[in-house]
């Protein structure tokens, strides 16, 4: 710089930068973080991921916390005379053709959807991880014939192994109890076929972990203490590769949900009177342009959770990368 | 004298689609019990195989024990099922690694694994499990065992995580204790270290212990007996004492020239050995150090050299006499 003294330069190095500043003996002395909190260091870096929790949360609370408000009675409750409401102080998001209040319906319908996406994607990756495990530990001819049969799986379309399945199973099934709730029988059939058809490619993603993770040496030393195999797959392998699966479940839950609107949709799905975001939209079709309301309000809470599931799974797949070491 | 290991003629390949490597080609050896046995040689010349294939450790396939006994107290290791050799492995016989970086698990803390070994052979509660663990990471000398419990691998320093490394496979007092080149990726201060920290514990303990490396100099402080290998050989035999005033292979006596000595600084260049060790993947004919070997002759090259005893406790394979210069 012009005109300025050799003292004043001098001054300048001598002062603490910014940088120096902020590596107090705090920090410098501080243990290295735990691989959890850096993971979460980067995840809160992500703004849209948590956005996306945000709007999970709020989602969860509306369709949980809603019920305190109203019972499922009167969400299941049909009054013809009053069908095809638009939004009114009654009846706040409308009514749908045979009368029952939407507002109420979208809330225990979420219930449902929640349940069916959480648990089919815990039926996907029992189902996955297990084949995936064996499949990448052992090799040989049983990694061949369990990969063979994954991928017969993988090349038939899902939404159309979906449906053959939904019609031949939804037959006539009996009602469940489940935390004091009259369930119809047949969100078990859909849980069970949604988790049935997609657990290939999470199978092929924990096959391709462990194909890798089993040549480490540590997994060679754990051997040599002695360790049985089950221990070996299911404590030293699976833990090492929990980050992708967390992210590929993560994102099963949004395709979960999407996949029962779709078949739940085409009337395939969870018979009424339980709602699903899905059958909401069943025969909404009719009145696209008449009754936006019927569409609209399930629509919209579809939309918002599938997005607010893929920020969060994006949010993860960055948090989680063990690769990435950045803070 | 009571035999702990009796080994064999243990010859162990490798069916690769390259074609079938020769890994062990026929060793035999004894330990006895209480005593420390080195097995030196290059890198890749079957020492680590050889002790893999004992504990049932070579992935199979590819690879395959194609022949040989190894008697550990009257039971033959290479004919025990997976699940009893799982319950000799840790307990038993345990054994350490090269690399301390990689060989902790990174998502496991450091009580989870050293715990491993105790929890899978003893019934001890988990109070008592945790106390012995602290008990041996003192042992190992970690300050701060209590915090070190449920720290994770990647918050420790390489010298402390083979220390980790060495408290886990003591953690059931194995009677044999191998130590696959326990200090070759550690600086020379910490090898030191953890030399003396081994010896510490063999004399607390009564262990037996076979010690792989390839550097001569760590082995004279600690062993009783050394092994020369080389490519799937046993070349020579002899006490400790014996191969550094003694040395009769040819190879031996190239590794010792090798090494860089206090005494000889400035005045020459280290002597290295020329070519590198042979192939394993072409079947071994004739003495498989005859390329490289200064005093090789016509009949190094047509018939392998078999292990003769030409001393108390000292054996070599190799055509030559190389105290008189004279092929035997």
């Amino acid at each position: 710089m012009p005109g300025s003294t050799p003292e004043f330069v001098m001054a300048d190095i001598l002062r603490p930068t910014e940088a120096q500043h902020l590596l107090t003996p705090d920090v410098l002395e501080a243990p290295p973080l735990s691989l959890s909190k850096m993971a979460w260091l980067r995840f809160r870096r992500h703004r849209m991921a948590i956005f996306g929790c945000v709007v999970l949360i709020l989602i969860i609370m509306y369709s949980v916390g809603g019920s305190l408000f109203f019972s499922e009675a009167y969400a299941n409750k049909t009054e013809t005379t009053k069908r095809l409401q638009a939004p009114s102080a009654e009846h706040p998001f409308g009514t749908d053709t045979i009368g029952r209040d939407i507002l109420a319906r979208t809330i225990y319908g979420g219930q449902i959807s929640l349940l069916i996406g959480l648990t089919a994607v815990i039926v996907q990756v029992f189902i996955g991880v297990i084949i995936g495990a064996i499949s990448g530990y052992y090799g040989g001819w049983l990694d061949s014939v369990l990969m063979r049969f994954t991928e017969a799986i993988l090349v038939v379309p899902q939404i159309f192994l979906l449906l053959v399945m939904a019609k031949y199973f939804g037959g006539q099934l009996p009602n469940i109890n489940l935390f004091g709730r009259t369930l119809s029988g047949s969100v078990v059939v859909i849980i069970l076929i949604i988790g049935l058809t997609s657990w290939p490619y999470l199978a092929r993603i924990v096959r391709a972990e462990f194909l890798s993770l089993k040549e480490n040496e540590f997994i060679l030393a754990a051997r040599a203490i002695g360790t049985p195999t089950n221990q070996i797959i299911f404590r030293h392998i699976l833990p090492n590769s929990i980050a992708p699966i967390v992210v590929t479940a993560t994102l099963g839950v949004a395709n979960a949900i999407t996949l029962e609107a779709y078949i739940s949709f085409l009337g395939l799905g969870v018979r009424p009177p339980t709602a699903t975001w899905g059958n909401m939209l069943e025969g909404a079709y009719n009145y696209i342009e008449t009754a936006y309301w019927l569409w609209l309000f399930p629509g919209l809470l579809i939309v918002l959770i599938v997005l607010s599931i893929n920020f969060v799974g994006d949010g993860l797949r960055d948090a989680l990368d063990p690769r990435s070491r950045a803070i | 004298m009571s035999h702990l290991l009796d080994v064999t003629n243990l010859k162990t390949r490798f069916r690769t689609p390259e074609g079938t490597v020769y890994a062990v080609n026929g060793v035999s050896f004894h330990l006895e019990d209480g005593e420390t046995l080195a097995v030196v040689g290059e890198s890749g010349c079957g020492k680590s195989v050889t002790m893999l294939s004992l504990l049932g450790m070579i992935p199979i396939p590819p690879g395959e024990i194609a022949s040989g006994s190894a008697l550990y107290r009257g039971r033959d290791l290479l004919k025990l099922k997976d699940a009893q050799l799982e319950d000799i492995r840790g307990k038993e016989i345990a054994m350490i690694f090269q690399d301390p970086m990689t060989s902790l698990n990174p998502v496991l803390t450091i009580g989870r694994q050293i715990t491993e070994a105790l929890c899978v052979h003893t019934n001890m509660s988990k109070k008592q499990v945790r106390e012995k663990a602290i008990e041996l990471l003192k042992a190992v000398g970690i300050s701060d065992p209590y915090r070190c419990l449920d720290e994770y691998p990647h918050q420790f320093s390489g010298g402390m995580r083979q220390r980790v490394m060495i408290a886990m496979a003591l953690s059931c007092e194995p009677a044999l204790l191998i130590a696959d080149e326990p200090t070759t990726a550690l600086d020379v201060t910490i090898q030191a270290q953890i030399v003396e920290l081994v010896i510490r514990l063999r004399e607390r303990m009564g262990m037996t212990i076979i010690w792989i490396t390839h550097d001569l100099g760590v082995i004279a402080s600690l062993a009783d007996r050394v092994i020369v290998m080389y490519a799937g050989f046993i070349v020579e035999e002899a006490k400790v004492d014996d191969i550094y005033d003694d040395p009769r292979h040819p190879y031996t006596l190239a590794l010792l020239a090798a090494l860089p000595r206090v005494d000889h600084r400035r005045k020459q260049r280290l002597k290295s050995i020329p070519g590198a060790p042979p192939n394993l993947l072409i079947e071994p004919h004739g003495c498989p150090f005859a390329v490289r070997c200064e005093f090789a002759f016509d009949h190094c090259r047509e018939e392998n050299p078999q292990l003769v005893s030409i001393a108390n406790e000292h054996q070599i394979a190799c055509w030559l006499d190389t105290k008189t210069g004279k092929p035997r």
